[in-house]
């Protein structure tokens, strides 16, 4: 288990004061001054050489990311935005940091704002989190008062930090769309190229990072980037924050190690599966757009992005779904289709018409009101939305479908079967929604 | 230039472009809904996947730009596959989401036979769909009185709603809602606002937006298509006309990149309707004060008895907007024949002169040299209701120049759908341009080329000479008169103007000209008019005069006349126009005139025989002949033979009376410009929506 | 997402109040010099608070005019986002998670709460005081089920737990947002399995008054004061 003091974020569960009294108590704000005095490249090179990979899920070298700002302006300044548009289903991570310790973002933005040559940050806040809105920009205000940002502050680079929100869609946390978003118009995700570090806020060189990225980045200025490496496993280096939901005891956030072992993390911290480590049925390990893992993969299974990855499905957010055995697992992925046809922006034709599709059919198979060869046209229906659209929201709707029925196609077809046996009256129709 | 390899063949490509563009270059179709040349690139049909040999997933060629593509390792150019099972599937796939939601009702659609779903479905598509569940239904919106939706059809390429914003300038049409549920609408179904909205129509991939006036009239595979010019302004558009027994049902626009693109103004698309109504299918003759049919034999013979022995001064002739060269040649003939030195076709008395040389009143610059201008000052005009496709041509200026090119405007303050900077009213404000005071006059002499567009609002008034001699003066001043570019560029409104004038068809030696004639004839000196088509003047002035008209509709003129010799419309008959730019184009009949009306030259060439008079043409070729002999320039049709600047050097040093009025555009209403628009119940519709009642709206979306 | 419309019944017009436009003219600072429409989320947003929890055709329009844009462009913001509420709510409005990590542990027993004290969804009581909606996951998996009341959210639910805060609203009594369990937040039920260490926050109350930078804060403060 990963010891106290190698923790980053250490008022998680809110037991002690957000503000800055209570952040600088705990090392924020601690020689913000001469980590800048460091220089960009440097600053840049030691998040790069710690290993820190993106935490929203995509886990893209975030340093590498940097390192793609332009150096010198051509007349448009570089912008940061902070992913803050936290929605993907398990996911409850960032809302703690920005409400509990919101220095660490704010001085985070300063650093990460300097490394590539921005003066502007924005944080783009998902709408629902109006409270923790309203603690994140207390904390700037604090941070502006005590001239730690804003124009001639202390730290000795001009850095304003903007909060923004969104009002109610998944896509805005694609990070073009969230630039759509951000400018006004319909959170619909941009063709790439150009790339937002090319052409992105206003036209100008863009970064978009998560929340968490970019927290624990003063920390690994302070600490080294040899202490957040030797975290983790190699390429999965540092802690990361869980958020295990569902079916264990005592659901909760979590800091733990990068490829701490599942059962570890719901043994140890959650109370374990509710009705015991054997009642597992299944595991989302990264957020519902991660495929799922029946029980038999999750004994010995580490949670880090490679490790899953070679598991045909991902780490994701972090955000880790627990069902057990009184889990109908065809609804629980129904669900989460629902989600997506829901979220889908509308854009891409196969996304649009496809999200839906798969809802439809995954409803009846809830059910058992499908076919057998249905589950096969699923699975191509789902084969041909992925990849096929402009963002990954097309592979999102699509991974847990394939996931279901890679590892529960019998449950699908022992429904199907039991509906064939003793058919349910057709109810009344009714509309679709 | 990249080099690419295409289904195995190498080839090399301009830099800039896209990779759905260079596969085109390479003779390799790729399948499109959303991806449109000439608006802005969605990417999000998917239909044009293609697969890149290295990238992970199918890419979309249309917005993948071909600089954007890495070759191989080993240095092979980037290889790009279109043929293969992977990108068969893609498309299947793609079609087969594409019809999930779509009705499928091609049997009862306007759109079937020339529907790019359809053609795509059976071109790329799978032979059956496996969507087993309900199909979405959308409800019908209301977007004016053109354009039909059947929403359920959409298939949410955004075409729409990126030409309206970009193309049209005009923000009202959108997708509101997200997802399966997003639909296309104008803000609370209000009519569209644009000149330019029927072009959407064509731009459907889909049965969705369908055109309302044409709804259910004909399936396109039993329609005649004519090529064709239009003549409803001075732009003369590529238009295709459809028809079918008798009668026009429709017409759509051509690809012509250096006039219209591939748009065309509602009133061009429409005007359809105006062609049966109206119409003067046989002779007339006012016999105690009323108009009696008549033969064609007692029409001439009624004009032969009031021209004989009558003295050849005391006779005009006037020719219309719409007239065509073959009978405006033909008419200046006969009047000289008869003696008289009294004709004119600037029935708004603008004051162009073709005496002056044919740069002093053409546009100069030609209409694609817009593309290339960069700083635009506009005199007296309004585009927007002169000539949307130029106005959208300046639009298409603005944007390419990202804002960046000055335009400034001297005259009405409309909306004009791009932003410009205001500099004045009337001649005071261009005399500034011309002395170099204004500061305006900067940002045009810093342009490489600068474009001054004069309108007839500055010119069609008594001291319309003067305003032309200063904005050659102006146009000298800014330096747009150089070697290798010409930016002096008249607008014209009328679709006969430029050709009448390139004809002589003005006063000769002592001749009079509208102003003159309406006065000479409420006097009485002078006691017959010929008008030909034209109506757009104060019949009301021609006093006790025995009044000539020849046309196709009952307006003005044939109210006013005393014979009424029935002419062909523009869709009738064979004949050239010359545009604003001095660009002689061909007009095709696509039906036969009504009743006992007849081609225009024909009923001149008829009537001076009766008169003794016979004109030396028995043929529409022998006629152009001697035209063409007389005026080579004609002959080069689709081609604008530049006319150089000397003539404008020559004008700038002129100096003309000035008057401080106001300019003003000369057309009242866009869509009531002349006869056959003003006989058009579609015209009537749009002309009233647009003054402000809204036919069709339904108040609130609930 | 179904098919959103707005509601037939809309006021006259709609106006910000003199507040909430010296809000809105500070927002829009917070953005370059011509790209004022990056407010228009938030000002629809504030406009929609103005309205008691649902936008109005006039509000679309005169945010519209505010920020120099086409109607039909903030038309396409207002549909596109789904927390604006295009017909009127109760005074108290329930958005309750309806995603897989609430639905697993009981959101479907919460709907049938919010069914039979409030009726179907988008139903308001004739009181006005209650609405509610299913939406997609609000970002608090690890405390499901939970629902968002106006600008709160109440956690770790059952049926019993909303009923009583529906009641207790309805009856004009505050209830504590956050965990309904009696738990620390997001930490484990039975109390935090990490952060334990007292060692982590030994530095407390004296650094932070040594600080400098607080102490200038405080003095520029106290300057102001003074």
């Amino acid at each position: 288990m990963l010891a106290d003091k190698d923790r980053i974020f250490k008022n998680l569960y809110g037991l002690h004061d957000w503000g800055l009294k209570g952040a600088m108590s705990r090392g924020s704000w601690d020689g913000t001054k001469e980590i800048l005095a460091r220089g960009h490249e440097e600053v840049i090179e030691e998040v790069k050489s710690s290993g820190l990979r993106g935490r929203g899920g995509a886990g893209f070298p975030t340093g590498l990311k940097w390192s793609f700002m332009p150096k010198e302006s051509d007349g448009r300044p570089n912008y940061l935005v902070i992913n803050a548009d936290e929605s993907e289903p398990g996911t409850c991570k960032d809302r703690e940091i920005m409400r509990h310790d919101p220095h660490l973002l704010i001085e985070g933005a300063m650093i990460a704002s300097f490394a590539m040559r921005a003066h502007t940050a924005y944080i783009y806040i998902r709408g629902e989190f109006i409270r923790e809105r309203e603690r994140l920009q207390a904390a700037i205000d604090q941070a502006y008062e005590a001239k730690l940002i804003g124009k001639g502050n202390k730290n000795g680079w001009d850095f304003d930090l903007y909060l923004a929100h969104g009002a109610g869609a998944y896509i805005c946390g694609e990070e073009t769309a969230l630039l759509e978003s951000l400018e006004g118009k319909k959170g619909m995700p941009r063709l790439k190229p150009p790339f937002p570090a090319n052409v992105g806020l206003y036209g100008a060189p863009t970064t978009v990072n998560n929340v968490e990225s970019i927290a624990v980045v003063p920390d690994i200025m302070r600490r080294g980037a040899t202490w957040f490496a030797a975290l983790g496993k190699p390429n999965n280096t540092g802690t990361k924050l869980f958020c295990i939901s569902g079916h264990v005891n005592e659901p909760c956030n979590v800091e733990e190690e990068m490829g701490v072992p599942l059962r570890e993390l719901i043994d140890k911290h959650c109370g374990g599966v509710r009705g015991g480590w054997d009642n597992l049925l299944a595991v989302i390990p990264g957020g519902s757009s991660v495929p799922c893992l029946p029980a038999d993969q999750c004994n010995d299974l580490d949670m880090d992005f490679d490790t899953l990855k070679e598991l045909q499905t991902g780490l994701g957010t972090a955000a880790v779904i627990v069902m057990d055995k009184s889990t109908d697992i065809v609804r629980a992925i129904a669900r989460i289709s629902y989600f997506y046809k829901h979220e889908s922006c509308g854009q891409c034709t196969p996304c649009r018409e496809g999200t839906g599709w798969m809802w439809r059919v995954l409803e009846r198979m809830a059910e058992g009101k499908a076919e057998k060869r249905e589950i096969d046209m699923l699975f191509d229906v789902s084969r041909q939305v992925e990849g096929h659209t402009i963002c990954a929201l097309g592979d999102a709707a699509a991974w847990p479908v394939q996931g279901l029925i890679r590892h529960f196609r019998h449950v699908i077809e022992e429904r199907i079967d039991q509906y064939a046996a003793k058919p349910i009256p057709a109810s009344v129709p009714v509309a679709a929604e | 230039m990249p080099k690419l390899i295409i289904n195995g063949a190498e080839i090399e490509v301009p830099d800039g472009i896209t990779l759905i563009q260079a596969c085109e270059m390479a003779g390799v179709e790729i399948p499109r809904f959303c991806y449109h040349e000439r608006l802005s690139i969605a990417g999000n049909c998917r239909m044009c996947l293609v697969q890149v040999e290295g990238m992970p997933k199918p890419v979309a060629s249309c917005a993948m730009g071909v600089n954007d593509l890495r070759p191989g390792r080993d240095g092979t150019p980037p290889t790009i596959y279109t043929d293969n099972e992977a990108v068969k599937k893609d498309r299947e796939g793609v079609l087969e989401f594409l019809l999930v939601n779509h009705p499928l009702d091609c049997p009862i659609c306007d759109q079937g036979g020339e529907c790019d779903l359809q053609d795509q479905t059976m071109a790329y598509g799978f032979d059956a769909g496996r969507y087993a569940d309900n199909k979405r239904a959308v409800e019908e919106k209301y977007l004016g009185p053109l354009i039909q939706t059947y929403m359920t059809r959409c298939i949410h390429c955004t075409r729409c709603v990126r030409f309206m914003t970009e193309v049209a300038g005009v923000e009202e049409l959108g997708a509101i809602g997200r997802g399966e549920d997003m639909e296309i609408t104008t803000y609370l179904e209000k009519g569209m606002m644009s000149e330019l909205s029927g072009n959407v129509v064509d731009l459907c991939p889909v049965g969705a937006l369908t055109s309302k006036p044409y709804a259910f009239v004909s399936r396109p595979w039993e329609l005649s298509k004519v090529e064709s010019t239009d003549v409803m302004d001075a732009v003369g558009s590529a238009i295709r006309v459809d028809s079918r027994d008798r009668e026009v049902l429709r017409i759509l626009p051509r690809i012509n990149d250096a006039v219209n693109e591939e748009w065309i103004s509602d009133k061009t698309r429409h005007v359809w309707d105006g062609l049966r109504t109206q119409r003067l299918d046989q002779p007339y003759l006012r016999k105690r004060g009323k108009l009696q049919p008549a033969s064609w034999d007692e029409a001439f013979a009624a004009i032969a008895k009031k021209l004989d022995g009558l003295d050849g001064k005391r006779f005009a002739a006037i020719a219309g907007d719409l007239a065509a060269l073959e009978e405006v040649y033909a008419l200046k003939e006969l009047t000289e024949a008869l003696g008289s030195p009294h004709m004119d076709c600037r029935q708004d008395g603008a004051k162009l002169d073709p005496s002056l040389g044919r740069a002093s009143y053409l546009f100069n610059s030609a209409i694609a040299g817009i593309d290339e201008a960069d700083a635009i000052l506009l005199v007296g005009t309004n585009p927007r209701i002169e000539a949307p496709i130029i106005n959208a041509r300046i639009r298409k200026r603005y944007k390419s120049g990202e804002g960046l090119v000055p335009i400034g405007v001297i005259g009405e303050e409309a909306d004009l759908t791009y932003p410009y900077e205001y500099l004045g009213a009337g001649p005071e404000t261009l005399g500034q341009i011309a002395d170099g005071s204004h500061d305006f006059s900067k940002a045009l002499k810093n342009a490489k080329k600068p474009l001054i567009v004069i309108g007839q609002g500055a010119l069609a008034r008594t001291e319309g000479a003067g305003v032309l001699a200063l904005a050659a003066k102006a146009a000298e001043k800014i330096g747009a008169l150089t070697d290798d570019w010409n930016g002096f560029s008249v607008l014209h409104t009328a679709a006969a103007r430029t050709g009448a004038l390139d004809l002589g068809f003005v006063p000769g030696k002592g001749g009079k000209d509208v102003g003159g004639i309406l006065n000479a004839a409420e006097k009485g000196d002078i006691e017959v008019v010929y008008l030909l088509g034209a109506d757009e003047l104060e019949v009301d002035r021609l006093g006790e005069a025995f009044v000539i008209y020849q046309g196709s509709h009952g307006d003005r003129g044939a109210h006013r006349a005393d014979v009424i010799l029935p002419g062909a419309a523009y869709t009738e008959k064979d004949a050239l126009y010359v545009n604003t730019e001095g660009r002689p184009q061909e007009g095709m009949r696509a039906i036969f005139p009504p009743g006992y009306a007849r081609e225009d030259w024909t009923i001149i060439r008829a009537l001076s025989g009766v008169l003794g008079k016979t004109l030396p043409f028995d043929s529409q070729s022998q006629l152009r002949a001697a035209m063409f002999a007389a005026h080579p320039h004609l002959a080069m049709l689709g081609q604008v033979s530049p006319a150089g600047t000397d003539a404008l050097h020559s004008l700038a040093k002129t100096e003309g009376k000035l008057n401080k009025a106001r300019f003003q555009s000369p057309i009242a209403d866009f869509y009531l410009t002349n006869p056959i628009a003003r006989a058009s119940a579609i015209m009537a519709n749009l002309s009233a929506l647009h003054a402000g009642a809204d036919p069709g709206a339904t108040g609130t979306d609930g | 997402m179904s098919v959103r419309r707005l509601t037939t019944d809309q006021p006259e017009g709609f106006a910000f109040s003199p507040e909430n436009l010296t809000w809105a003219e500070a927002t829009l600072k917070k953005y370059p010099e011509g790209k004022q429409a990056s407010g228009v989320i938030p000002l629809l947003w504030r406009a929609q608070e103005q309205m008691g929890g649902w936008l109005p055709e006039p509000a679309i329009r005169y945010v519209a005019d505010m920020l120099d844009m086409a109607y039909i462009r903030v038309y396409e913001v207002a549909t596109f986002y789904t927390m604006f509420n295009l017909a009127p709510v109760g005074k108290y409005f329930v958005q309750l998670c309806g995603t897989t990590p609430c639905m697993l542990r009981g959101s479907d027993e919460l709907k049938k709460t919010c069914r039979e004290i409030i009726g179907e969804p988008g139903h308001v009581t004739e009181d006005g005081m209650l609405s509610w909606i299913e939406v997609e996951c609000l970002g608090a998996c690890c405390n499901a089920p939970m629902v968002q009341i106006n600008k709160d959210y109440y956690e770790d639910l059952d049926g019993e737990k909303l009923a009583f805060i529906l009641t207790e609203l309805r009856e004009g009594r505050e209830v504590v947002p956050g965990p309904q369990n009696g738990r620390q937040f997001s930490a484990p039920l039975s109390g935090p399995s990490s952060l334990t260490d007292s060692e982590l926050y030994a530095a407390s109350i004296e650094s932070s008054a040594m600080d400098p930078a607080l102490m200038n804060a405080k003095a520029e403060k106290d300057g102001e004061e003074g």
